[in-house]
């Protein structure tokens, strides 16, 4: 069937020419005056989010150019903020956007994809249906509800069970007594990752669980038919399978846990400067802009927190820039 | 081995060519079910050792079904349900079902006995029941579309073989080799074993799936209409695959075309509405049908 579709073009008459001999017999599609102007709507939709884009990087620029040019590198590479002071610097919040993200990223994919890899290949249809529902109502949390349970809830047991047990016996002058330093409240930049990584999971595992739908039922039959074992199966052919949108799930969960901003200004202790343990408090990017906008009060603190957006969307940019180059450089 | 001279089943009635080869693989009164629906009723198949056996027969009729409880890759689906007989080698490999259907994907391990070792021993099979992956393995299957992994055209091939044996670059090499020359394919891709098998076309790929299928060294290889999807002359390198591949193997082919079960195939069987019409040779059944349905399908009727 295909083979025919595919190779009689040679056979069908060309549509421009059977057009010449019968436009004149034929009075026009009764719709086709409206196709012009339905291509110039979607233009515009278009345009209108490239001039949103471009005004929103401008205006940021604009916003951030005072305290950049004041700072000059040493706002990228400066852990001091210090808003009495008015000396800013964003490594600290740079830092801490980027370690709760990608430790968040690591504690939840191997979860999303254990998750979405049972619901679809293991789990009998009666209760997959109900676990994916609930796995896509927990992507539906709002954000404080998150932030709200991890400082009241959380935060404490935390504290209590996890920092307190490995601060206690953590040998004096090791480096885990290093890795393990903080006030114990459960305030920190690893509880702050944990969240991330609960927020972060129900939509990766969401999404991972429709691209293993996509996976046609024929190539799961043929490497069964092979003889692999259901192991065998997942990791050798459906996880490759699915290599490329996975690349997609994961720049998915970064983006989001890169902005994330309430639930992190909640469990993270707010502490600027760069994080010297796991059990450090620290900010984020989103973080401290959310934590210090209606105290800016002086120009340049304005300018540092703007600038601060700047940072935090070259981040996200950046880091989507990559999964399109990851993407098309897949071989397979 | 069962012996099958005693065993009078309908299908054995009707194919009573004198000199029997070898069965290689038997299905005897299957039933099957996709939940409450009954697809197939008492069918019965004898499959010849290095013969091609074709299933024919308007669409629905339930042919695929019944290639796929050979290997029992209906088994992936709960609620899809096969009841009889399935005798391979003289083993059944169609047990009893288990009461948690998820579980029947799983893999028993028990199954490490050797098999045609003596009688005893054949009794303990048929009680364990049969690994599905192992009984996958000896029973190959090749599907209408197809199905290359997301690898090399090398790996595509390895892959199945990695599975059972450990072998050495030079062995697999050769493996990949041997099974890419059976299925007609080297030629055209010996350049270019490591790029992906995905950007073969559409014959190529199935060939490739051939040949995947056929690097395990299966007894029997099952295809489920493998050139539909074919344009003519990748249709007629594969019927010419399957030819060369007799030899050392056993072919069973569901197809549409009539033609090509005339061309290639030993034996056919002509099912309709789920039950087994008429089996026998080709030319027995092309030329001389003996029953009037089979008669309007190959003539062209219906159907």
């Amino acid at each position: 069937m295909n083979a025919f579709n595919s190779g009689d073009e040679g056979f069908t008459p060309s549509p421009r020419s059977s057009a010449g001999d019968t436009a004149s017999l034929r009075p026009p599609v009764r719709g086709a005056w409206f196709d012009p102007i339905f291509e110039y709507l979607c233009l515009s939709a278009a345009t209108l989010l490239l001039a949103s884009l471009g005004g929103l990087v401008i205006s940021l620029a604009i916003g951030g150019w005072p305290a950049l040019s004041h700072f000059g590198w040493s706002f990228f590479t400066s852990t001091t903020w210090n808003p009495v002071t008015d000396v800013y610097g964003a490594a600290g919040a740079i830092a801490g956007t980027l370690i709760t993200s990608f430790v968040a990223l690591a504690l939840a994919l191997p979860v999303a994809i254990g998750i979405a890899v049972y619901l679809v290949e293991f789990c009998p249809r009666a209760i997959a249906r109900p676990i994916a529902i609930a796995v896509e109502l927990l992507a539906g949390i709002p954000s404080i509800v998150y932030g709200m349970w991890g400082l009241f809830i959380f935060a404490p047991l935390f504290a209590e069970y996890v920092q307190m047990p490995l601060m206690m016996n953590a040998a004096p002058g090791s480096l885990a007594e290093k890795l393990f330093a903080g006030i114990p409240n459960g305030a920190n930049i690893l509880s702050a990752s944990i969240i991330l990584s609960i927020m972060i999971l129900p939509y990766m595992a969401a999404v991972l669980r429709e691209l293993l739908m996509t996976v046609p039922p024929q190539v799961r039959e043929a490497a069964y038919g092979l003889g692999c074992t259901p192991f065998e199966v997942v990791t050798s052919v459906i996880v490759p399978y699915i290599k490329r949108g996975m690349i997609g799930v994961v720049m998915l969960g970064l983006g989001r846990a890169l902005g994330e901003t309430m639930a992190v200004t909640f469990v993270i202790g707010n502490a600027h400067g760069f994080p010297d343990s796991i059990f450090a408090s620290g900010a984020t990017l989103a973080s401290t802009i959310a934590n210090e906008f209606t105290e800016a009060t002086g120009d340049l603190h304005t300018s540092a927190l703007i600038a601060l957006g700047l940072v935090l969307f070259i981040i996200t940019f950046t880091v989507l820039a990559l999964a399109r180059l990851l993407l098309s450089s897949q071989k397979y | 081995m069962i012996d099958l001279a005693d065993t009078a089943t309908p299908a054995a009635a009707i194919m009573n060519e004198p000199p029997y080869d070898e069965l290689v693989l038997e299905a005897r009164n299957v039933d099957f079910f996709y939940g409450k629906n009954q697809a197939l009723f008492g069918v019965d198949l004898p499959v010849r050792r290095n013969a091609i056996t074709a299933l024919i027969g308007p669409s629905g009729c339930g042919k695929s079904t019944l290639l796929r409880v050979l290997n029992r890759i209906y088994a992936l689906y709960p609620g899809q349900r096969a009841v009889g007989r399935v005798v391979l080698d003289g083993e059944d490999v169609l047990h009893e079902q288990r009461r948690l259907p998820w579980l029947r994907k799983r893999v028993s391990m028990v199954m490490e006995t050797q098999t045609g070792a003596d009688p005893i021993e054949e009794e303990q099979v048929l009680r364990v029941g049969t690994d599905l992956a192992r009984l996958r393995a000896r029973v190959g299957m090749v599907f209408q579309k197809p199905t290359p992994f997301p690898m090399s055209i090398y790996d595509n091939i390895a892959f199945g073989v990695r599975i059972y044996h450990r072998k050495s670059k030079a062995e697999m090499d050769e493996i990949v080799e041997t099974a890419l020359r059976r299925a007609a394919l080297w030629d055209e891709v010996k350049d270019k074993l490591h790029s992906p098998g995905l950007g073969l076309s559409g014959g190529q790929q199935q060939r490739l799936c051939v040949a995947r299928g056929i690097a395990v060294e299966p007894e029997v290889l099952l295809l489920d209409e493998p050139a539909s999807a074919l344009d003519p002359i990748s249709t007629a390198k594969l019927e010419e695959t399957l030819v060369e591949l007799k030899k050392d193997f056993t072919v069973v082919i569901v197809t549409h075309n009539l033609q090509q079960a005339a061309r290639i195939a030993d034996y056919t069987g002509f099912m309709f509405l789920g039950r087994m019409i008429e089996f026998g040779p080709t030319n027995d059944l092309f030329l001389q049908p003996k029953s009037d349905k089979t008669r309007d399908y190959v003539t062209g009727r219906f159907g």
